[in-house]
């Protein structure tokens, strides 16, 4: 039917078509002509407009670069400012010859090629009118070097900039981070506009994750010049906004403390308000300068640095993996009175080893003679392995998996630093998905006494013993208290709330095994007992850096320093009221008692003083 | 039912134009599009920076993309009719792919990563949706019914809505327009016409409602570039200074300052117009957009011969979709229509533009050049 129909319309479908193509064209041709008279309008009538824009550009859009944000640690103490200093800058239309005036300029200036191509790059994106810094930080012999012999270089000049200083040096360079020349990989994702007239990003810490706030907002102004492009008339002007002022929860005093107590360990020591999650000391050793970072360290300089045997660029604290030895038991002791796998009476006898049932392997307790019956108090209070070796095979791996999960282990804690570790907590799925390999029971009581695949970051450490000082009540950590601005106080970074449900009893039973570590004669730490008025309740823990042979001895004194076993140390205080949580690495420090312990105590009793005297 | 056709005889003899007709290569549109393709090199090679690698990329692209045409031009017309709404399913399969699994791109997903390239399905769509309304409408009675209407409306508003949603604006108001195109061939009444574009102003609200932030600033920026002179405003303010400053026989090869100290962005892509029109002037716009109307005009002109509706109607509306590239992207840069990612055609860097449009060229060769002499 449609079809025959469509068949006799045909005539009428061919004279319909020619009309469209008709209008069509018409419709083409009215459009076209706008194009045209628009085109007109700009290249006749407005071409003296436009070609005088363009010739001397004789409105130039000027950024107005915003003052960075400072730093403060709690007590309002500046951990970066902003200081006053001379560079060489140079407006390229200015110049001559700007390739020739730069040859010239590093002959007479002894510059590094490098800094040559860092200007280089940073001229080729900012407008040609706009004075770019060659050298930041001149030395007086430099200036006067240049001031001799400036009447041949036009376009250069010596102005005073504003550039970032860190007054606390290497004390602070792990937390707050520094500032450095944007780079080029930065040009590509930093938003173009903001950045006009920066030269600086932040790179590393505080500096870099809270980038946005510190920077503030690039303002501009619209400026009439003549060709010279001296700048005749202001027109158009936006401020910019300065950037925000953060306060930290970091105690700089007390970070000295952790920092000179660490000694000549490497190693770290991280401190956390319990109350707030607040981070008071955050400390990496070795630490570096990070003020020559700014102006762009010397090639020879950061190489020393990078090769370093003791890696002084890499942040421990929240970097650096450890297993976390017996500093973990007092969390699988919790995890088994939780799942009433054990109760807190029960005893288990301890003849030096532990062996599963039909396995010849013998798993060793630290001491050798054993610790004869064992309760759960003792068990803390002395370390002993082979406790948590039956414990560990009671408990099981999953259930050990599942609630340690619950203290943050093998997960990042979210702070407000980039670049954590997520450490790791071994489970069956782990094994599986990165070996192929199904458990071993053996596993268990390895992972029972913090050893084997276990991995933390003191960060990670602090955090755990917080949320247990805190009843389960998880204490997230973050290190920015206040975000000051032009317009408005706002606190820091909203931290995750949660809570682990915990018996009271159960808590207080290991609190008090903690406590015993100590305050108990058989304690392993119990030299911090002395002039103290306060409880506190702390672990040690030895990390193995190299396995030990099943008949072979751990001779300390025998064995190369760099495989000496890491000592560690958890802690809060005071016992019964918790203000301050603690965590202890002092690398190849041999001890957890007498090494890292007393590096605890000296921040926790410098804290609890000063909180007591306020 | 006839399918090969002895038109040879019909034409007058010659070496060249045998050879020519053996390879199912309209002459006319050729040279134009010739032209048009030494015009990019010239303006490229200045806007690029003097960059020959640019330049050789470019010519790879269009080596390919002249290929493809010739390849196209060689298939009959009848082919493309029977595989219009198979194509147009893939492409559709395709475009959903691209927003489930496609990679990021510049912050939006309109690739499909086959390993060896990438592919953009949006690209196929710009020619297989007037393939498929001009299939489903050449199978009715013209002009179309409301039923009919109805359903090329769905047809062309699937695909539409799926490429704004990578979020490609540009792409998705050419993909719109091809599929208008057919429409309006067909016959589609005044009333209608007019229906559409009011309903359409008044959907605007709407329209804005769904936008992207940034697509957003596009159009507050285009209705006022001073606002934000740093930024986006930018590149219209430093456009019009480029395309004024040309003035009537423009500043010369190689002489635009504008591009040359960088103050126009995207110089060798979607504002490549504006260098043109600071080197060149006035004369050389002229010149360009006449060319344009030419190669417009011969797809008009082929579209009024072609053999049967399916053939008039895609050959019209791969005209109109041709037009309507060349004046979104000028209206762009010069200030009158707000901006949106749509290249210059044939001149603009950049492959996957070019190797669509000779694709469509190609389809407009075969269409002229398979004729069937059926009864009148």
């Amino acid at each position: 039917m449609s079809r025959f129909h469509s068949i006799k319309d045909t005539q009428l479908e061919n004279n319909l078509f020619l009309n469209r193509i008709i209008a069509a064209f018409i419709a083409i041709m009215l459009l076209t002509s706008g194009l045209i008279i628009r085109l007109i309008h700009l290249q006749i009538a407005g071409h003296e407009h436009y070609a005088s824009l363009a010739k001397d550009n004789s409105i130039k859009i000027y950024p107005i670069v915003p003052t960075r944000g400072m730093i403060y640690d709690r007590h309002g103490n500046i951990l970066a400012e902003n200081t006053p200093s001379y560079s060489l800058e140079i407006i390229p239309e200015k110049t001559t010859d700007i390739d020739d005036t730069l040859l010239r300029l590093q002959k007479l200036l002894n510059i590094p090629d490098e800094k040559i191509d860092l200007y280089q790059k940073q001229r080729k994106r900012q407008k040609r009118f706009t004075s770019t810094p060659l050298l930041l930080s001149m030395s007086d012999e430099e200036i006067a070097k240049f001031a001799v012999n400036r009447p041949f270089f036009s376009g250069v000049d010596i102005r005073q900039r504003l550039v970032r200083h860190y007054p606390y040096n290497e004390l602070t360079a792990h937390v707050v981070g520094y500032v450095g020349r944007i780079n080029e990989a930065e040009l590509k994702t930093l938003p173009m506009a903001e950045y006009q007239g920066s030269t600086h990003v932040g790179k590393l810490g505080i500096e870099s994750s809270y980038e946005t706030e510190l920077h503030g907002k690039t303002g501009y102004a619209e400026i009439e010049t003549n060709v010279q492009a001296r700048p005749l008339n202001t027109l158009n002007e936006t401020d910019a906004v300065q950037g925000a002022n953060l306060y930290l929860t970091l105690d700089i005093d007390l970070q000295k403390t952790a920092y000179d107590a660490l000694g000549a360990f490497n190693g770290a020591v991280v401190a956390i308000d319990i109350k707030t999650g607040g981070v008071l000391t955050f400390v990496s050793r070795p630490s570096f300068d990070p003020n020559p970072f700014i102006a762009g360290i010397a090639s020879d300089a950061y190489q020393a640095l990078q090769s370093s045997e003791n890696q002084p660029l890499y942040n421990r604290a929240l970097r650096g993996l450890y297993p976390p030895g017996s500093t973990l038991k007092p969390f699988v002791a919790l995890a088994g009175l939780e799942h009433n796998t054990v109760t807190a009476a029960q005893r288990f006898f301890c003849p030096g080893y532990f062996q599963l049932p039909g396995v010849e392997h013998q798993y060793r307790c630290w001491k050798k003679t054993g610790h004869d019956w064992v309760n759960l108090n003792k068990a803390i209070t002395e370390s002993c392995d082979v406790y948590f070796y039956q414990l560990a095979s009671k408990l099981g791996i999953d259930d050990m998996h599942n609630f340690l999960q619950k203290f943050g282990f093998g997960e990042k804690t979210g702070i407000d630093l980039a670049g954590e570790k997520t450490g790791l907590l071994p489970s069956r799925e782990w094994k599986f998905e990165q070996k192929k390999q199904s458990w071993y029971p053996g596993e268990t009581l390895i992972t029972g006494i913090g050893q084997g695949s276990n991995q933390v970051t003191p960060l990670q450490l602090a955090r755990a013993t917080a949320t247990l000082a805190n009843k389960g009540v998880v204490v997230t950590p973050f290190l920015v208290n206040k975000i000051i601005s032009a317009t408005e106080t706002r606190p820091g970074p909203e931290v995750h709330k949660d809570i682990i449900a915990l018996k009271q009893k159960n808590v207080d039973s290991i609190v008090a095994a903690m406590v015993d570590v100590v305050n108990s004669e058989r304690g392993t730490a119990n030299d911090l007992k002395k002039d103290v008025n306060y409880l506190i309740a702390g672990k040690t823990g030895t990390a193995q850096v190299r396995g030990i042979k099943q008949n072979a001895k751990y001779d300390e004194n025998a064995i190369e320093f760099k495989y000496r076993d890491h000592a560690l140390f958890i802690a809060f205080a005071p016992a019964d009221d918790p203000k301050i949580a603690v965590a202890v690495i002092a690398e190849n420090g041999g001890h957890g008692g007498s090494i890292a312990a007393p590096i605890a105590a000296k921040v926790i009793k410098q804290y609890l003083k000063d909180t007591n005297e306020n | 039912m006839k399918t090969e056709t002895h038109h040879h005889q019909f034409e007058t003899p010659s070496v060249i134009g045998t050879i020519l007709r053996k390879l199912h290569i309209d002459i006319p549109l050729f040279i134009c599009l010739f032209l048009a393709a030494l015009i990019s090199f010239i303006i490229l090679y200045s806007a690029g920076s003097q960059d020959m690698g640019v330049l050789n990329r470019q010519a790879a692209r269009i080596g390919l993309a002249f290929f493809l045409m010739t390849a196209l031009a060689h298939i009959d017309p009848y082919q493309f009719k029977r595989y219009s709404a198979l194509l147009f399913s893939i492409g559709i399969v395709l475009l959903l792919a691209v927003l489930i699994m496609g990679e990021i791109g510049k912050g939006a997903q309109r690739w499909l990563d086959l390993g060896f390239f990438r592919f953009q399905p949006s690209e196929m769509i710009k020619i297989t949706t007037p393939m498929m309304i001009a299939w489903y409408l050449s199978e009715h009675p013209l002009p179309p019914r409301p039923k009919q209407l109805f359903i090329a409306s769905i047809l062309i508003l699937v695909p539409t809505l799926l490429i704004a949603k990578q979020p490609d604006l540009g792409t998705a108001i050419l993909v719109a327009s091809s599929g208008a195109g057919v429409l309006f061939f067909a016959g589609l009444s005044w009333w209608y016409i007019t229906g559409i574009l009011g309903s359409l102003a008044a959907l605007t609200p709407i329209l804005w409602h769904f936008m992207h932030d940034y697509q957003r600033d596009r159009v507050r920026i285009f209705l006022n570039p001073e606002a934000d002179p740093l930024g986006r405003g930018y590149h219209i303010i430093q456009s019009k200074i480029a395309i004024g400053s040309g003035g009537i026989y423009g500043k010369g090869w190689l002489g635009s300052t504008q591009s040359e100290l960088d103050f126009l962005p995207e110089s060798s892509t979607d504002f490549i117009f504006a260098v043109f029109a600071e080197e060149f002037g006035l004369f050389g716009c002229s010149g360009l957009l006449v060319l344009y109307l030419l190669i417009i005009t011969r797809c008009l002109y082929i579209a009024s011969q072609a053999r049967d509706t399916y053939c008039r109607l895609l050959a019209g509306s791969l005209a109109f979709t041709f037009f309507v590239y060349v004046f979104v992207n000028i209206g762009m840069v010069i200030g009158v229509l707000p901006v949106v990612g749509v290249p210059l055609p044939l001149i603009s860097y950049g492959g996957t533009s070019i190797v669509t449009l000779l694709s469509g060229f190609g389809i407009l060769m075969s269409i002229h050049t398979h004729k069937k002499f059926l009864h009148r």
